[in-house]
């Protein structure tokens, strides 16, 4: 089963890379684009056919080194 | 007294740390390849700069998992000085041996250039060879320095006066302007709660010789070498 980890800053936390890039959309034109976020993605292909069982693990991998929880939040979808 | 080198792959500062602790101070030094499980003798660990595994991931990430790390963790929880710097501050920082985490710097460059930081506390096996007040000279060369912890954690450090360095002008005033990346209350170094523990984001190791331009970083060796030897003559007498 595929597990997706989707990693971002905190939303108390400045993001200098998104800020960067929605400045870019700005000068493209895309005014309406109010904030950018930048994160990191994650699949995980996990030996398990249990969506809950994948969903647990694909968290605790989250929370032991694919996010530093400092300063980044998680958030996990898998295949149903 | 020796000290001990830990080298990952991708540590690039670990000749310079080893030269100023052997060549410049006369002391013993000992490289320890990350995936050792032993500091032997040493009596002090440092944590050199650069780019342990690729810095793949976050910096500092995947270091902390590197099996001498253990070894480190115990030497810390012993009371022994350990010496981050640079990405040896980011490793501290992802093995939770400092709190806090690092971002990258606020306008998105590498900062390669000598700045000021002035030494806050004296209290600590690093600093104990400087004034209190005093103004270093140091070059940093990052791109992830701009420390961050939330409100709650920055009251705490100060309060417990664990932040060791700040960034300054050359007259040592904290100003905007003298943060070269957005660090949180312009800090530069911390220490662990028991204050055996220091990272800083500056090379010391790279401020220790006239020729380069700078000498101030000797002070920091220099403290650790001074804490020890006083400790030894404390053990004997």
């Amino acid at each position: 089963m595929r597990a997706r980890v989707f990693v971002t800053l905190k939303t108390s936390v400045f993001d200098p890379q998104g800020r960067t890039i929605a400045d870019a959309l700005h000068s493209l034109g895309y005014g309406t684009v109010d904030d950018v976020r930048q994160g990191k993605y994650f699949e995980l292909d996990l030996r398990t056919a249990d969506a809950s069982e994948a969903r647990a693990l694909a968290a605790e991998v989250a929370d032991k080194l694919l996010a530093n929880p400092v300063i980044e939040s998680y958030r996990v979808e898998v295949d149903s | 007294m020796k000290f001990a080198v830990v080298v990952f792959p991708g540590s690039n500062c670990d000749e310079d740390a080893f030269h100023a602790a052997t060549d410049v101070l006369g002391e013993r030094a000992e490289y320890i390849w990350h995936k050792e499980t032993s500091l032997k003798d040493a009596d002090v660990v440092i944590l050199p700069g650069g780019f342990a595994h690729g810095d793949y991931l976050r910096t500092g990430a995947m270091a902390r998992f590197s099996p001498i790390m253990r070894a480190v963790e115990a030497f810390a929880a012993e009371g022994g000085p350990v010496l981050g710097i640079c990405n040896g501050f980011q490793i501290l920082l992802e093995a939770g041996l400092l709190p806090g985490a690092m971002l990258r710097n606020r306008d998105l460059k590498f900062h390669c250039e000598h700045v000021h930081v002035r030494v806050e506390y004296t209290d600590t096996p690093f600093t104990g060879a400087c004034h209190a007040g005093a103004v270093l000279r140091i070059p940093i060369a990052h791109g992830d320095g701009n420390y961050f912890a939330d409100p709650e954690t920055i009251a705490r450090l100060e309060a417990n006066r664990q932040v060791i360095f700040r960034y300054t002008d050359a007259a040592g005033l904290v100003t905007d302007a003298a943060n070269p990346n957005g660090s949180a209350s312009g800090i530069a170094g911390l220490c662990s709660d028991r204050r055996n523990v220091v990272g800083l984001m500056p090379h010391p190791e790279r401020a220790c010789e006239s020729a380069l331009g700078s000498v101030d970083g000797l002070q920091i060796f220099r403290s650790a070498v001074d804490a020890l030897n006083l400790h030894r003559v404390l053990q004997t007498a």
